[in-house]
């Protein structure tokens, strides 16, 4: 057995240094000078969200509602905030909730900004849309997010219902005294939300403001019976009607197609 | 240690290498878990399934859970008072509980001293919820015809940075606290997720018995070294003097308080009666067409972010929203008619 592990162990530092050797040759980083100097190789670029990518998320997906039914199914009462670390502004506000008045606005769509809208009971349908832009759409209330990875800057201007998002992958990969990192398998995607309009936490007019960000960490779950579940970990934050953060899990299953996509306009009430 | 190196490299070179066989990747798996450190005090967040968490479900309220006749019929006839007789007081809930009730979270790793392995995580009990005992070292659950306890047998691994938990002999317990039961022959995977200061548990409970389709939970904890977890032992004594042998229940179709619920929230009685057909958005959808919200909420109303907040939170509505001198409200002579005080947490 010692000579076992001796044997593996060699082979695999072995196979370590072949693999450390290979990437630093290839990038043409550290170790000796090369007899015929060349030019130095540009640095690989980072590869994009898509290809970056250690889970694929794409595909159609279903919330099941199996928490805070009651608020997520149907719309509360006026006055529900339970569960909310909302402040006294805040309750204020809701307190003069009124749908119609929303709908008269043309505000229907106030429940369905990114931070509501995940909460809806709903389809995703997840898609590349480019190799650094993750398409989600949602069939309740007939709404699109664009999750922007790499360098992307927010054009800026007035907030949108669904804000500027970016995106990035969280693998945790990192090396062992000093070796590089192994490629990504694993990971989950963590995207920020800024630049939102006002809108509902709770479609029972319970508010966000514009300086609410939307902070979400999407795991992907595989189940031994083949299910495929993302959950989305949600966190709110918003200095104006929130007395501290707001955290949420939400659940989604794959399902094997799109065929009960079924897109539905906004709804006030 | 050399054993853990060797593991490390060795996964790390087949992968790297573009070599990766299904153990290799396997491997790395659980070695990328090797980084993520689950140990610490973790504080629970009523952010969301607040009612069902805190104050405790209302009678008849199955909303959202995929559950079948059977246990239906199960939770129609509990009476929580049941939970107050000495024999019931210290039975405690099952695992499940950890996404499911309002406490607290203590995870304690337990290591190989040779090579710092992690080798089993310690989940803390609570003066009801089963101690939750996660083995990482391999060993296989055993015979299905083995004790089946609380706490169950779990055994855990590495995906990435995602631990994935499998629980199978678990004894039957309470899912909800108005009577909503999972059976002894219910088996649970739960998978621990660590994003910076927080960790988000999901749970994914699977019973042929009581329930139609697996049914999800996730719940989201914030490391906090100063929050309480309630390790106080449980003391049976004679709340209510009864005469032996006596269980409170209801006889089947004889309990009077189902209709309660969706009446209170405008809900169709079919709705309140939960099912997995409940659970996706073609059923809000339907639902929608008929539904009309209260004009304002009465019951269990305003913001609760811990349980020792709730009441101030409760209190804080109260007190906006209250006639300055409350009338004096008379005590109800039979159990009471909304949310019963739930006795345990």
């Amino acid at each position: 057995m010692q000579t076992l592990g001796r044997v593996l162990r060699a082979g695999a530092v072995l196979g370590m240094a072949a693999v450390m050797f290979s990437t630093v040759a290839a990038q043409g980083r550290g170790g000796a000078a090369p007899q015929t100097p060349a030019a130095p190789a540009a640095p690989a670029p980072p590869p994009t969200g898509k290809a970056g990518a250690p889970v694929d998320l794409t595909g159609t997906w279903v919330s099941v509602i199996t928490e805070d039914w009651r608020w997520r199914m149907v719309t509360p009462p006026k006055g529900d905030y339970a569960s909310l670390p909302i402040n006294m502004d805040a309750k204020k506000a809701a307190d003069t909730w009124d749908p119609a008045k929303d709908e008269a606005a043309g505000e229907a769509c106030k429940g369905y900004g990114a931070p509501g809208l995940m909460r809806q009971p709903t389809r995703l349908r997840i898609t590349w849309q480019d190799d650094n832009t993750m398409k989600v759409e949602a069939d309740a209330g007939t709404q699109t997010r664009l999750l922007h990875f790499g360098d992307w800057k927010a054009p800026g201007g007035a907030g949108t219902l669904q804000g500027d998002t970016t995106a990035s992958w969280e693998t945790g990969a990192r090396g062992r005294g000093g070796a590089p990192a192994p490629p990504p398998m694993f990971g989950n995607l963590k995207t920020v939300t800024k630049n939102l309009k006002p809108g509902y936490l709770r479609k029972n007019g319970v508010p966000y403001s514009d300086k609410a960000t939307l902070t979400e960490y999407w795991d992907l779950l595989r189940q031994p019976n083949g299910e495929q579940w993302i959950v989305i970990t949600t966190v709110v934050e918003d200095p104006t009607y929130l007395a501290r953060t707001w955290i949420t899990s939400l659940n989604f299953k794959k399902e094997a197609n799109g065929s009960k996509w079924d897109p539905s306009p906004c709804t006030a009430r | 240690m050399h054993r853990t190196l060797t593991a490390f490299t060795l996964a790390f070179t087949l992968a790297g290498a573009g070599q990766a066989s299904a153990q290799a990747l396997q491997a790395a798996a659980a070695l990328q878990g090797t980084f993520v450190d689950l140990s610490g005090t973790w504080a629970n967040r009523l952010h969301e399934d607040f009612l069902e968490r805190a104050p405790g479900p209302q009678i008849g309220d199955y909303s959202g859970l995929p559950i079948n006749d059977e246990a239906r019929a199960v939770a129609d006839a509990y009476q929580v008072s049941m939970q107050n007789m000495p024999e019931r007081q210290c039975i405690l809930y099952t695992t499940q509980y950890i996404v499911m009730g309002p406490q607290n979270l203590r995870i304690q790793q337990e290591l190989d001293p040779i090579s710092g392995a992690v080798v089993a995580y310690h989940m803390s009990g609570t003066v009801d919820r089963a101690v939750h005992d996660v083995f990482m070292d391999g060993r296989p659950h055993p015979s299905p015809n083995a004790p089946h306890s609380a706490g169950g047998f779990s055994t855990g691994k590495w995906e990435g940075r995602l631990l994935t938990v499998t629980t199978t002999h678990l004894k039957s317990g309470l899912v909800w606290r108005n009577g909503v039961p999972h059976s002894d022959q219910a088996t649970m995977v739960e998978h621990y997720a660590r994003h910076d200061n927080m960790l988000t548990v999901t749970m994914i409970l699977t019973d042929p018995v009581y329930w139609e389709e697996p049914f999800i939970r996730s719940a989201t904890f914030e490391i906090d070294a100063n929050t309480r977890v309630l390790p106080e032992p449980c003391e049976p004594q004679v709340e209510i003097p009864r005469s032996p042998g006596e269980v409170p229940h209801y006889l089947p179709g004889a309990n009077p308080y189902l209709a309660e619920f969706p009446k209170l929230y405008n809900l169709p009685a079919e709705a309140a009666r939960g099912g997995a057909k409940t659970t996706y958005p073609e059923y809000g959808k339907a639902l929608r067409s008929t539904y009309k919200a209260p004009d304002k909420c009465t019951v269990n109303c305003c913001a609760g972010t811990t349980l020792a907040m709730m009441n101030n939170a409760q209190a804080m509505c109260r007190a906006d929203d209250a006639p300055a001198t409350p009338p004096a409200a008379t005590p109800p002579a039979n159990p009471p008619t909304t949310t019963p005080p739930a006795r345990r947490e």
